[in-house]
């Protein structure tokens, strides 16, 4: 029999999230170069969207299912996921760097006595196993890792690794596992959203502003061309340390490292802890009145000009092409 | 209660990283260390909730590596902790490597509730207090902006994508600590004086065999200066234009 490999998939509300289609096809990629088997493990109640899976690659879906699993728990979850591991014998967990990947992989690692590499951007099983690259340093520098323990446990950075569904959807295998009586030593008994707001780690677009928006007052320019482009909203550590925006929205080295499609900075000089943490976004815009700032050096199209000018114009331009 | 935090002696964010000559970690010549920034907001929450259960209770921290790691457990000591463990390695390890040396200490310690930084800000690895936790059976919060206890019963909020979740468990019970939680206390005068006479208890590091290793460490490829294409809002035009034509990325 093949070794294994199991996509552990990430549902929030009943609803698979798209850093679920990465890992399933980075999975799907892992089971063909390794010759593993791969199979999709779903936790939770009900998930609506399960049958998506097999357009990313996987046939065989298992669902741990119960009720009192529908939200995150960390006993929960960690217990459900080992247990199903051990008795499928895998040799391979791949789960997705999100704020619940990142809380069970490695807990499961442990259970597993398995080695574990956690926010992989790059995984090469060229050489017959595999070396996953990692940034460290919030990005300043990266490592190629290899796991030398039996079982390895992985987890990909959301966004790096588009998912792409196929041409022709594989026919689905569903087989429904009830999980009885789970551990709820660990329990979520609320989730706080943040009303109608796009999380700075999981956007496509983000537009940032830092200390030249010269006051929170000011941020309602960068919100509003967020909103054309339907974008997060991030923010340098200056303005966050100056309480004008919340932590939650921080970009750099002590707030979240970020990799997006489109980064626009919005009078950010560009601080090392800041660069470091947005310099891997795909397309980098700089709207900035110091030509001399280091973000000029990383951003492919610059504007060196005043934010309170051009940010206004740039936001009218877009609504007349969306 | 005993209480334990657990540091980490970090190079400064402001640090420029160059690949040491080994190519396996960073050239450590001319790097400032401090202690992880998330720590402070661990030492913080460690201090505030002893400070809530009173008198009888205690706070020790412990960090694991070389002698310099001393500066930063004086740092913890110095705004209020009460005594100090280092696990000498002078050698690099993996976080599973750190977690199992640290669970025994935590073990030998007694403390059944021990704060974390989410994550430190060398490696990034973001996972050690949840290791820790499994290797101890005991609950764990990771990534924490609100920390309530009454009794042995936890109540947390962590950060998710997009918002919080309100968890609740109980102790014994790790918790990993995020910035916002607190505002980290300077240490006074008097903490840094005292911080001189409190004790560091220096001892090996549990070895571990190490299940992940580095094989190469690099920079990332440099990113290309783009090119400034104008200084005012004529510019948009042409920016929008690149935006959709040449980047395709609205």
């Amino acid at each position: 029999m093949a070794a294994k490999i199991l996509a552990i998939l990430e549902q929030r509300d009943g609803l698979l999230k798209r850093s679920a289609f990465e890992t399933v096809q980075q999975a799907s990629q892992l089971a063909k170069d390794l010759s593993l088997e791969a199979e999709a493990v779903v936790v939770g109640g009900d998930v609506e969207n399960i049958n998506e899976i097999s357009n990313y690659g996987i046939a065989k879906i298992v669902h741990l299912k119960n009720s009192d699993l529908s939200n995150y728990s960390s006993s929960g979850y960690t217990s459900a996921v080992s247990d199903y591991a051990k008795e499928t014998d895998a040799d391979y967990l791949i789960f997705s760097n999100t704020a619940l990947g990142k809380d069970l992989a490695p807990r499961v690692s442990i259970r597993l006595s398995a080695g574990c590499i956690i926010d992989c951007i790059k995984l090469d099983s060229s050489s017959g196993e595999l070396v996953a690259t990692r940034p460290v340093y919030a990005g300043k520098a990266l490592v190629d890792v290899k796991l030398n323990s039996a079982k390895k446990v992985i987890t990909i950075r959301p966004n790096v690794f588009k998912a792409v569904p196929l041409d022709t959807p594989l026919n689905p295998e569903i087989e429904v596992k009830e999980i009885s009586s789970p551990d709820l030593k660990t329990k979520v008994i609320e989730v706080k959203k943040s009303e109608g707001k796009i999380d700075v780690a999981e956007a496509d677009i983000i537009v940032s502003g830092g200390r030249g928006m010269k006051g929170p007052e000011n941020f309602h320019l960068v919100e509003e061309l967020a909103d054309v482009l339907g974008a997060a909203v991030g923010a340098s550590r200056a303005v966050v340390d100056a309480g004008w925006r919340s932590h939650g929205e921080q970009v750099g080295q002590t707030g979240k490292t970020v990799s997006p499609s489109l980064y626009i900075a919005c009078g950010i000089s560009g601080a090392i802890q800041h660069l470091a943490g947005m310099s891997s976004s795909k397309y980098i815009v700089a709207i900035n009145k110091d030509k001399d700032a280091p973000i000029f050096n990383i951003a492919d199209y610059g504007i060196a000009g005043d934010i309170f000018e051009v940010l206004p114009v740039l936001t009218e331009e877009i609504k007349k092409i969306k | 209660m005993k209480i334990a935090v657990c540091v980490s002696h970090v190079p400064d964010t402001a640090t420029r990283v160059k690949v040491g000559s080994d190519a396996k970690a960073i050239d450590p010549a001319g790097i400032t260390y401090v202690i992880n920034p998330y720590d402070e907001y661990a030492v913080e929450e460690a201090l505030k909730t002893k400070e809530k259960f009173g008198d009888d209770s205690e706070v020790v921290v412990i960090s694991l590596g070389g002698d310099s790691s001393k500066e930063t457990i004086r740092k913890a000591l110095a705004m209020g902790v009460d005594s100090g463990v280092l696990l000498k390695d002078d050698n690099p390890r993996d976080s599973i490597g750190v977690a199992k040396a640290l669970a025994e200490e935590i073990k030998a310690v007694g403390a059944e509730l021990v704060f974390f930084g989410k994550q430190s800000v060398d490696y990034d690895n973001s996972i050690t207090g949840q290791l820790t936790a499994e290797l101890l059976n005991y609950s764990c919060i990771s990534v924490v902006v609100d920390f309530k206890i009454n009794g042995s019963k936890i109540t947390a909020e962590r950060e998710i994508e997009g918002g919080r979740e309100v968890v609740q468990t109980e102790l014994p019970a790790i918790i990993t600590c995020q910035k916002g939680l607190n505002e980290p206390r300077y240490a006074s005068l008097k903490g840094i004086m005292s911080a001189k006479k409190k004790t560091i208890e220096e001892k090996p590091a549990a070895d571990s065999e190490q299940m992940s290793e580095v094989i190469k460490m690099h920079m990332p490829q440099p990113k290309q200066p783009g090119r400034i294409i104008g200084e005012d809002s004529s510019a948009v035009q042409e920016l929008v234009k690149l935006l959709r034509e040449e980047a395709k990325v609205i």
